[in-house]
C-alpha cells in the first residue's frame, strides 16, 4: 500500500516583513490530508493569516517568503510564477475572508461575480454556469454566504477560511460554519480554518495547529490536544475559556437599584425631506431589575435590542413608553442628577471609545469635572488609584490611545467608567473585540473590581459563555423581548425557551474535567 | 484653471528606498521651497535690489543681465524686485483670505453638523447655493460691491471659499458624532457645548489643516488670476498676475517679462501642493486609527 | 432638490446686483440714458414697491426669457449669453473629455504599479501640471507655437459655422492648454482612488479567484475607483465655467468668461447679472447630472 500523498504540505516556511525585517512566520511546518479539516489557531500577531496566505500566494506587499516550501497536491507552489499561481487559485485552492460583505464588489452584480471564476477556470457554457449559480444561490439564501458559495462553485480541493465568522454573532457563526461543512463534505474539500477561537474550531476540526509569534507551538488531533495539552501556551488558551466559578457576593438589599418597567423603544425610520418617518419598534415591553452589587447579563443575537436597551438605561436613548427607575426615581426627570452621576457605561469598541487626542490621564480625569467636592490633589490621587485598579502602570498616564493595545484601551475604558465610583455600570460587549487570553484578563479584572467596589452591572453580550463567569442572573433577549430570565445556573443547566437553548448550543462547547483535560460538552453533541 | 478642487484622498508619499524615519521627499522639497519664498517675501519688506516702483526710463526692456538679474520691464523697473514685492502681496492676501474662510467656515460647519435638524438643513441649502458660484464669480460679484482693493479681495475670496470649509467641517463633525467617545462624553455628563469644543473640534483639525493648505494654493492662484484680468489690487502695486498681464504686449520683444512671474507662481503653487500632499499623508493614517 | 437651490441662487444673484452702490435704474441703462428711459426703467423694475415685489418682477421676466439688454452692445442679453457660452462650452467640454480619457487609464496604471518609476514619473508630472497656472501655460504655448513657430494664429477667432478648418486652428491651443492642466488633477485623483480601492478586500478576493491582474483592474477596480473621479470632473466643469475667463483673455476667445470680465469693466450690469445666473444654473445642472450618473459607478448610492 502506498503512503497517502498529503494534500498540502508546508515545510519549514519562513516569512519576513520586507527584505530585512522581523520574521512573521518562523520554521513553520504542517500537513493536511485530502478532506481533512485543520484549524490554525492563534491570537493576533501569531502569523496564522500570513502562513495561510502564503499557500495561495497572496501575501500583502511587504511580506515575502524567504525560506521553506509549500507543496500542494504533490507539486511545489512557486509564488513567483504568477501564471501558475492563478491557475491554482480559485480552481484548486479557494479562499474566503473575514468580512463577507466587503469581499463583494459593490459595483458589480452578484451573479457576475459568481460566474466570473467559473468562466475563467472551466469550459462550461453560459447556460450551465447560470444554472449552477442559481442552484447554489437557492441553497444559501443570505447575502453573507454568497462569497462562500461563489468560492465553492469551483469545487476546489482546498478551502482556506480566514476568520470567516469573527465579525458575526454566535448564532450566525454556527450557521455559516454548518453551511461551509455541508458544501465541503459533498465535494471532499479540505478546509484550513484560521481562527483565534479554540472552542469554535474544537467542534469541527480533525486536527489543530496552535501558533504563537510565528511558530507552531503544538499540533495534533483535536482529541489529543484537548485531552492532554503539552505546550504551556495551549494550556493558557484553554484556560482562557470562561468557566463557571464562584460569584461575587451580593449584599442584601431591600430595594432594587434599577427597575425597567414595560419599556418600549423605537428607532426613527428612514428620513424623508419633510422629516416624517415610520418609527421601528426595537424593544417591546421589557421588564427587569437589578439589585445593588449584582450583575445581570443581557444576552441575545444581533438585532435583539439588547444594546438599545442598555443605551436607554444609561440615558442615551429615550423610551417611548414605560419607565426606567434608578433608585426609585424616573431617570427622565431632570431632578435625577444621581442617575447621570451614578450610572456609567463601558463601550464595545476599544478603538473608537477613547478620544484619540487625549492622554490616558486626561481621559480618566474628565469625569471628575462633575465632582466639585474633590480638590485638584484629590482628583489626581483618584486617577492614580484608578490606574492601579485597572492594572496599568503610572507612566501610561501620558500615553495616547493609539499607543495602547486593545486590551489596554479597554482597561482605560473600564477605569473611566469607574473613576467616579458609580453604583451601576453598563458594559456593552466589552470583550467581544479582544483576543481570548485578553478576554480572560479583562473578565478577571472586572470581577476583582466588583468585589472591591460593589457596583451593580448590566453586562450585555451576544455570547453566553462569556457571561458564565460573572453573571448572577441572566436575561435572554430575542427580537426586542425578554424571552427568559433567571439565575445563572438555572439558565445554563436547564434552559426553558428554545432561543436560550440555541444560544447555549452556540456557546463554547468545551468544559474542563476533574483531571484537568477538556472535552466537548455533552449537551452540544 | 481650478479655483476649487475637492480634497483628494492621500497621494502615497514618495518615500526614499530605505524605510528610515526621514520626512518624505515631497515634504522636504515643498517645505523648503515654501520657506525660501516666505523668507524672500519677508526680506522684501525691508530691502529689495532696486526700488520696485521707481521708473527708470533709460533702462526699459533690458534683458536679464548681471545688473538686473531678471531684466527690466517697460518702465525700466527691476523685474526681480517687483517679483519680491509681488510675493509679499500674494502671500499675504492668500493667508488672510484662507483665515477668513477657515474661521467662518468652521463655526458654521460645526453648528450645522452638531445641531442638525432645521438649522443644518437651512445652512446646507444656503451653502450649496453659494457653492454653485464658481470662486472667481463670487469674488467678482463681491468686489463689484466693495470695490477693488486689497481688503476687498480678501473679503471676496474669503467668502468664496467659506462654503468649502463648511462642507469639510460639517462632514468631519457628522462622522465624529457617531464615534463612541462622543457618546461617552455625554454619558459622563458633559454638556453638548463642552463635548463640541473639547472632543469634536480637536479631531476636526486634521482634515481642516489639509484643506487650509489646499485653499492657500487656490487663493494664490485666484489672486493671480484676478490681477491678470485686471481686477486685482490696483496699480502701481506689483502683483505677479498683473505683471503677467502687462507682459502680453511685449511677448515677442521681451519674453522674459512673461516667463519669470509665471515661474514664480508655479514654484509657489508647486511648493504648496507638495507640502499639502505630505501633510495629508502624515495626518491621514493617524486619523484612520 | 435642485429647485430650492436654484431659487436661492436667484435670490443671491438678485441681492448681489441690488447691493451694488448706485441707482438701479441707472445701473441697468448706463450713464448716458435719458430721463424718460430712466423713469420707464424704474417703474418696470418696480423700484417704488417692496424688495420682495421687485424680486418677483425680476424672476418673472427672467423666466420668460427677458434678461435685459446689454448697455455696451445693445444686444439682448440672453442672445449674447448663448452665443458666447457655446464657444466656452466647446473648449471646456472637449478639453475635459480629452483629459479624462488620457488621465484615467494612466492613473489606473500608475496605481497598479505603485512606487515604480512610471508611477513616480506620473505623480511628478501631474503635480507639476497642477501647479502651473493655466494662463501662463497658455501664454507659453502661444509664444512657442504662435510666435516662434508661427504655426497657429495668435489673436482672433473664427466660428465653426463660418470656416471649420480655420476655426480649429483658433481653438487648438486653448484646448491643449486646458487639457494639460486638468490632466494633472484628474490623473492624481484617479491614481489615489485606485490605490484606495486596490487595498480593499474584494480585490484580494477577486485575485483569489484566479483572475488576471488586467481583469482585476478593469472589471473590479475601475468602476469603483472612477466614482470619486467622476465627482471631481463635475466640480472641474463647474469651476471652469468661471475660470475659463483667463484662458479666453490669453487666447482672445469670445467666450462667456471674457464677457463677464468686460461687463465688469464697462459696468454693463444687465450682462453681468445674466452671466451670473446662467453660469450658476449650469453648475447646478452639471452637478445634478453627476449625481444622477453616480449610481452607475457606485450602486450603493441611491438616486
Amino acid at each position: 500500500m502506498s503512503v497517502p500523498v498529503p494534500l498540502l504540505a508546508v515545510e519549514n516556511l519562513q516569512i519576513r516583513v520586507g527584505v530585512d525585517g522581523p520574521l512573521a512566520v518562523d520554521d513553520f511546518s504542517f500537513t493536511m490530508a485530502p478532506g481533512e479539516i485543520v484549524a490554525l489557531v492563534g491570537e493576533s500577531g501569531s502569523g496564522k493569516t500570513m502562513a495561510a496566505r502564503a499557500a495561495i500566494g497572496l501575501l500583502p506587499a511587504p511580506m515575502q517568503v524567504c525560506g521553506g516550501r509549500i507543496i500542494f497536491q504533490g507539486q511545489a507552489l512557486d509564488s513567483s510564477n504568477a501564471k501558475a499561481m492563478r491557475e491554482v487559485r480559485g480552481a484548486r485552492i479557494g479562499m474566503v475572508f473575514q468580512e463577507p460583505m466587503v469581499s463583494l464588489n459593490p459595483a458589480l452584480t452578484i451573479g457576475r461575480q459568481m460566474s466570473e471564476a467559473l468562466k475563467l477556470h472551466t469550459t462550461l457554457d453560459a447556460a450551465t454556469i447560470h444554472e449552477r449559480c442559481i442552484a447554489m444561490l437557492q441553497r444559501i439564501g443570505m447575502r453573507q454566504r454568497i462569497m462562500l458559495a461563489s468560492v465553492m462553485l469551483l469545487r476546489p480541493a482546498l478551502l482556506i477560511a480566514d476568520e470567516p465568522t469573527t465579525a458575526l454573532d454566535c448564532l450566525a457563526q454556527l450557521d455559516v460554519i454548518e453551511l461551509m461543512l455541508e458544501l465541503t463534505r459533498e465535494q471532499g474539500t479540505a478546509i484550513l480554518f484560521i481562527s483565534h477561537d479554540l472552542s469554535l474550531v474544537a467542534r469541527y476540526a480533525h486536527k489543530v495547529v496552535v501558533m504563537r509569534s510565528g511558530k507552531a507551538v503544538e499540533q495534533g488531533r483535536i482529541e489529543d490536544i484537548l485531552f492532554a495539552p503539552k505546550a504551556e501556551y495551549t494550556r493558557q488558551l484553554l484556560e482562557a475559556l470562561p468557566r463557571r466559578g464562584e460569584l461575587v457576593p451580593v449584599p442584601a438589599a431591600d430595594s432594587a437599584l434599577l427597575q425597567v418597567r414595560d419599556v418600549c423603544i423605537e428607532h426613527p425610520g428612514p428620513r424623508s425631506f419633510w422629516g416624517r418617518s415610520v418609527p421601528k419598534r426595537v424593544v417591546h415591553s421589557v421588564n427587569l431589575s437589578i439589585a445593588p452589587g449584582e450583575t445581570l447579563a443581557l444576552v441575545g443575537g444581533s438585532g435583539s435590542g439588547k444594546t438599545t436597551l442598555g443605551r436607554a438605561v444609561v440615558g442615551l436613548v429615550n423610551p417611548c413608553a414605560g419607565a426606567i427607575l434608578f433608585q426609585g426615581v424616573d431617570i427622565l426627570k431632570a431632578a435625577n442628577r444621581a442617575h447621570r452621576l451614578q450610572c456609567q457605561m463601558i463601550f464595545q469598541d476599544p478603538y473608537s471609545s477613547l478620544d484619540p487626542r487625549m492622554t490616558v490621564g486626561q481621559i480618566l480625569a474628565e469625569p471628575l469635572r462633575h465632582e466639585p467636592a474633590l480638590t485638584a490633589a484629590q482628583k489626581r490621587q483618584r486617577v492614580t488609584d484608578t490606574l492601579v485598579d485597572v492594572g496599568l502602570p503610572e507612566q501610561f498616564r501620558e500615553r495616547f490611545a493609539h499607543q495602547l493595545s486593545g486590551g489596554q484601551r479597554q482597561r482605560v475604558a473600564i477605569g473611566r467608567a469607574l473613576v467616579r465610583r458609580p453604583k451601576l455600570v453598563i458594559a456593552d460587549e466589552p470583550i467581544s473585540a479582544l483576543d481570548m487570553t485578553i478576554q480572560k484578563q479583562i473578565l478577571e479584572l472586572f470581577e476583582r473590581l466588583q468585589r472591591q467596589y460593589g457596583f451593580a452591572c448590566l453586562f450585555i453580550s451576544h455570547d453566553l459563555s462569556a457571561v458564565e463567569r460573572i453573571a448572577h442572573r441572566v436575561a435572554v433577549m430575542n427580537q426586542g423581548e425578554v424571552v427568559e430570565m433567571g439565575p445563572r445556573d438555572t439558565i445554563f443547566d436547564a434552559p426553558q425557551h428554545p432561543y436560550t437553548r440555541r444560544l447555549l448550543a452556540a456557546a463554547s462547547p468545551l468544559e474542563k474535567r476533574a483531571d484537568g483535560s477538556y472535552r466537548l460538552r455533552a449537551s452540544v453533541i | 484653471m481650478n479655483l476649487k478642487t475637492p480634497a483628494l484622498p492621500p497621494v502615497a508619499a514618495i518615500t526614499p528606498r530605505r524605510r528610515r524615519r526621514y520626512p518624505p521627499l515631497n515634504a522636504l522639497i515643498g517645505g523648503s521651497l515654501l520657506a525660501a519664498l516666505v523668507l524672500l517675501a519677508l526680506l522684501g519688506v525691508v530691502w529689495t535690489p532696486y526700488d520696485p516702483l521707481k521708473l527708470d526710463l533709460l533702462s526699459r526692456l533690458h534683458a536679464p543681465s548681471a545688473l538686473h538679474w531678471l531684466g527690466t520691464d517697460e518702465f525700466g523697473r527691476d523685474v526681480f524686485s517687483r517679483l519680491i514685492i509681488g510675493a509679499r502681496t500674494s502671500l499675504w492676501i492668500s493667508l488672510l483670505s484662507v483665515s477668513v474662510a477657515v474661521i467662518c467656515g468652521t463655526l458654521i460647519g460645526m453648528l450645522a453638523g452638531y445641531l442638525r435638524g432645521w438649522t443644518d438643513r437651512l445652512l446646507m441649502m444656503l451653502n450649496d447655493a453659494l457653492l454653485a458660484f464658481p470662486g472667481i464669480l463670487m469674488a467678482l460679484g463681491i468686489m463689484a460691491i466693495v470695490g477693488a482693493s486689497q481688503y476687498g479681495i480678501v473679503l471676496a475670496l474669503g467668502i468664496a471659499y467659506t462654503p468649502s470649509v463648511v462642507r469639510v467641517v460639517r462632514g468631519s463633525v457628522l462622522s465624529l458624532r457617531e464615534l463612541e467617545f462622543i457618546e461617552a462624553s455625554r454619558v459622563i455628563g458633559n454638556s453638548e457645548l463642552y463635548t463640541m469644543f473639547r472632543h469634536i473640534t480637536p479631531n476636526c483639525l486634521a482634515p481642516l489643516c489639509v484643506l487650509a493648505t489646499s485653499m492657500f494654493g487656490w487663493a494664490l492662484l485666484s489672486e493671480s488670476a484676478l490681477s491678470f484680468l485686471g481686477l486685482g489690487v490696483p496699480p502701481p502695486a506689483a502683483t505677479w498676475g498683473s505683471m503677467l498681464s502687462a507682459s502680453r504686449t511685449y511677448i515677442s520683444t521681451a519674453p522674459w517679462l512673461g516667463i519669470f512671474p509665471g515661474i514664480f507662481i508655479s514654484l509657489t503653487l508647486l511648493a504648496i501642493n507638495l507640502f499639502g500632499d505630505a501633510l495629508r499623508d502624515r495626518l491621514d493614517p493617524r486619523m484612520r486609527k | 432638490m435642485a429647485v430650492p437651490t436654484l431659487l436661492l441662487i436667484s435670490v443671491i444673484v438678485f441681492a448681489l446686483i441690488r447691493l451694488i452702490p448706485g441707482d438701479p435704474a441707472l445701473l441697468m441703462l448706463g450713464d448716458m440714458a435719458d430721463p424718460q428711459s430712466l423713469a420707464d426703467m424704474r417703474s418696470s423694475l418696480g423700484l417704488d414697491h417692496s424688495v420682495v415685489t421687485q424680486y418677483l418682477i425680476w424672476i418673472k421676466s427672467v423666466l420668460s426669457g427677458d434678461l435685459g439688454v446689454s448697455i455696451s452692445s445693445r444686444q439682448p442679453v440672453l442672445e449674447l449669453l448663448l452665443e458666447r457660452f457655446s464657444v466656452s462650452a466647446t473648449v471646456v467640454l472637449v478639453a475635459v473629455l480629452l483629459a479624462t480619457v488620457l488621465a484615467v487609464p494612466v492613473g489606473l496604471l500608475a496605481a497598479w504599479k505603485q512606487n515604480s518609476a512610471m508611477d513616480l514619473g506620473l505623480v511628478a508630472t501631474a503635480t507639476l501640471l497642477l501647479s502651473v497656472p493655466s494662463f501662463w501655460l497658455g501664454l507659453l504655448l502661444l509664444y512657442v507655437f504662435g510666435i516662434q513657430l508661427g504655426w497657429l494664429p495668435v489673436i482672433g477667432y473664427v466660428g465653426f459655422a463660418t470656416d471649420p478648418m480655420k476655426a480649429l486652428t483658433y481653438v487648438v491651443l486653448p484646448i491643449v492648454t486646458l487639457t494639460l492642466v486638468e490632466f494633472g488633477a484628474i490623473a492624481r485623483m484617479a491614481r489615489a482612488s485606485t490605490i484606495e480601492v486596490l487595498r480593499l478586500e474584494y480585490i484580494a478576493h477577486a485575485r483569489a479567484k484566479g483572475l488576471s491582474e488586467g481583469a482585476v483592474l478593469c472589471r473590479h477596480a475601475l468602476r469603483n475607483a472612477f466614482a470619486p473621479t467622476w465627482t471631481l470632473i463635475g466640480l472641474i466643469l463647474g469651476n471652469l465655467l468661471g475660470g475659463i475667463a483667463v484662458l479666453e483673455t490669453v487666447f482672445t476667445l469670445p467666450g462667456i468668461g471674457r464677457l463677464m470680465v468686460d461687463a465688469i469693466f464697462s459696468r454693463d450690469y444687465p450682462v453681468l447679472q445674466g452671466c451670473l445666473l446662467l453660469v450658476t444654473c449650469i453648475y447646478v445642472l452639471v452637478n445634478l447630472l453627476v449625481d444622477l450618473l453616480y449610481p452607475l459607478f457606485d450602486p450603493r448610492v441611491k438616486l
